[in-house]
């Protein structure tokens, strides 16, 4: 007899109650290996969990973090309620920020002020050309979108290999792969005298506050909701499968696209090989750990944000490389979705 | 031309190599109903353990090669306590899998950075690898591109001659059935991801001990995803995987000789064509869906609770 049994009806206590259990079972294993590497779990704790929230300027290299993540999960968590999973949002990010980039470096030396602007609708278009690629893919000919997204995203760093080491190369960066550090009029502003927090923080602003209404309010979401929820039911109330898929995958691509815009006219300053972290990926278990909530993923947001802040202070004050990150991503994510079983089922209350 | 084309197809061997083991391993695992998207984290996994293993032991790939294979399979095992004991989502628990592979290898491969391994010699088969054309090609291969046609003959008879194989396709057709029967559904699926695993870390420790053979952060270079695809492509039949894992093969090993053919293209197109070709492949199998359910194992991706 299996140690689990379906409920009656879903816990909504439990759909919210999972994120916490799966955080506080992250944290204790990871001082589990923590102890294992022979550190000490509560120094390390403090170092990768408060320290970096001990400072103003803390905070603030945990909003630019946040940021993005936030940003990029948004869109993703349409798809993923519609039941498409677009996995390759680290590729319409780098799109995106090749296009935005496009226009900063045909621009240099100028200062006109609408050259921001112009490289977040590049960065936007960008990246929902690259979402709308696996989009045709599957409702023209039916291929997972799981595999082609995540493929696309290979290329897309390939493409952005090329870019920065061929046409787009800074001819007096020593032979980096790079572009030229872009001039102020190609950067977003600084909102707050000594961090690096800028004006973009406001497209993420906008972007939950236009998704949260949108989810709330419109009958396209609930279109949307429905064909994840119940396809037959969505099919027989005529709702187009075809739209959702266009839609979803365009739109996580743009947010996407604009977040690497964010990355290159913020806080890195030009194209290279490091424009982004994994913010893609992460962005995925944002999603999921925000419930798919416009609200939920700002908090999810600034969660994932604290772990690659306390990866980097790791690295510093332990000497643990900056890969433990990945590794409390993947733990995150295993609880959760281990957690989000009890959503649908219980321990079975006797043995038979 | 032809003095091109030899070490092409040649290469072609050695480069199938990891998508032959991981496509093979993920093609059991699916054949049972489950599907483990983690296979490019446990080829990571495998790829840094083996190579761990080797350099520590100094004994090179005999070594390192069998460690992968053990932390594949343990790690799998991780996969299977949430995707398995607890039914968790398998697609997303194989996602969570690939996160947490790509950042423990990568941490764990951090000490390795600067090591380098011997690698394997070819075996020169006599008298066969004197066959001109041929025996270059075929005959005088590293050991584990002859152990990669071994597990082929033995998986695919397994499947389709012996009992096992036709539980395990049973369980992956029907799970109720096969418990009704009374058969442990959920032990032989962690049996058949246990194997997937052990064979996406052969695939990862023959990148890192024999064929580059250095450690290189995310080194598998989406070699595990090109494996889940292939496994599509290939109908859930190994003679198709193989063949689709040759095609592949050949792609990858073509940028390395694209100068000598007369190509001139950038590097990092010829490096996008794998994912590219990966990409076409679904296409063409996709487009026609009664294929693609003809052969899809009926409880693939679906939890089961007993």
């Amino acid at each position: 007899m299996h140690l689990l049994e379906p409920r009656p009806y879903p816990s909504r206590v439990m759909r919210w109650t999972a994120p916490l259990i799966a955080v506080a079972a992250t944290l204790i294993v990871g001082s589990m290996l923590f102890l294992a590497l022979g550190k000490d779990p509560l120094e390390s704790f403090h170092v990768f969990f408060v320290q970096p929230l001990e400072s103003s300027y803390g905070w603030s290299e945990l909003l630019i973090k946040a940021c993005p993540l936030i940003l990029i999960a948004q869109g993703l968590a349409l798809g993923f309620k519609a039941r498409i999973y677009n996995i390759g949002a680290e590729g319409q990010l780098i799109v995106g920020a090749l296009a935005g980039g496009g226009v900063a470096i045909a621009m240099e030396g100028s200062d006109a002020s609408w050259i921001v602007p112009a490289m977040v609708v590049a960065g936007a278009i960008g990246g929902a050309l690259w979402g709308a690629i696996p989009a045709l893919l599957k409702t023209r000919f039916n291929a997972e979108e799981t595999l082609t997204t995540l493929m696309l995203s290979y290329v897309a760093n390939h493409l952005l290999s090329y870019m920065v080491n061929g046409p787009w190369r800074d001819p007096e960066g020593m032979n980096f792969p790079q572009s030229i550090m872009f001039s102020d009029s190609a950067l977003f502003r600084i909102l707050l005298e000594g961090s690096r927090v800028n004006t973009s923080v406001f497209i993420t602003l906008f972007a939950i506050v236009a998704f949260w209404i949108f989810n709330a309010r419109s009958f396209l979401h609930f279109q949307i909701e429905v064909g994840g929820h119940a396809p037959a039911a969505s099919l027989y109330a005529g709702f187009s499968s075809k739209r959702a898929v266009w839609l979803t995958l365009v739109l996580s691509g743009m947010t996407a696209g604009i977040a690497g815009v964010g990355e290159i006219a913020g806080p890195v300053g030009q194209l290279n090989l490091n424009i982004s972290p994994g913010y893609g990926f992460a962005a995925i278990i944002v999603a999921y750990l925000g419930r798919l909530h416009a609200l939920g993923i700002v908090l999810a947001g600034f969660l994932m944000a604290l772990i690659y802040l306390g990866g980097e202070a790791a690295q510093v004050a332990l000497q643990l490389p900056a890969a433990i990150t990945g590794i409390f991503q993947g733990m995150l994510l295993f609880f959760l979705l281990g957690s989000d079983v009890f959503i649908d089922n219980r321990l079975r209350r006797r043995l038979a | 031309m032809i003095e091109h084309l030899i070490p092409i197809l040649a290469g072609t061997f050695g480069a199938a190599v990891p998508l032959i083991f991981a496509g093979l391993g993920e093609l059991v695992t699916e054949r049972t109903g489950v599907i483990n998207l983690g296979v490019e984290g446990m080829m990571l996994i495998g790829a840094i353990a083996g190579f761990a293993a080797a350099a520590e032991t100094g004994s090179g790939a005999a070594v390192g090669i069998p460690a992968g294979a053990l932390a594949g399979a343990g790690i799998a095992l991780v996969f299977g306590f949430f995707a398995l004991s607890l039914a968790a989502n398998q697609a997303a628990c194989g996602l969570a899998l690939t996160i947490f592979g790509i950042g423990l290898s990568a941490f764990i491969g951090q000490h390795y950075i600067s090591y380098s391994l011997p690698g394997l010699k070819p075996i020169i088969i006599p008298l066969l690898s004197d066959i001109p054309v041929l025996g270059p090609i075929v005959f005088k291969q590293d050991a584990v591109v002859y152990l990669s046609l071994l597990a082929f003959a033995a998986i695919a008879w397994t499947l389709a001659k012996t009992r096992l194989g036709l539980l395990l396709k049973a369980i992956g057709e029907s799970p109720e059935a096969a418990h009704a029967i009374g058969y442990p559904v959920i032990s032989i699926r962690f049996g058949a991801v246990a194997f997937g695993g052990a064979m996406a870390g052969i695939a990862g420790a023959y990148l890192s001990t024999v064929y580059t053979p250095l450690w290189v952060q995310n080194m598998s270079a989406g070699r595990g995803w090109i494996a889940v695809a292939l496994v599509v492509f290939a109908s859930w039949k190994p003679a198709r995987l193989m063949l689709g894992a040759y095609l592949f093969g050949a792609v990858t090993i073509l940028q390395f000789h694209a100068q000598g053919l007369g190509i001139i293209v950038p590097v990092q197109f010829l490096a996008s064509l794998p994912y590219v070709a990966t990409i076409i492949v679904l296409v063409i199998i996709s487009r026609d869906r009664r294929v693609l359910q003809n052969n899809l194992p009926a409880s693939l991706g679906k939890p089961f609770l007993p």
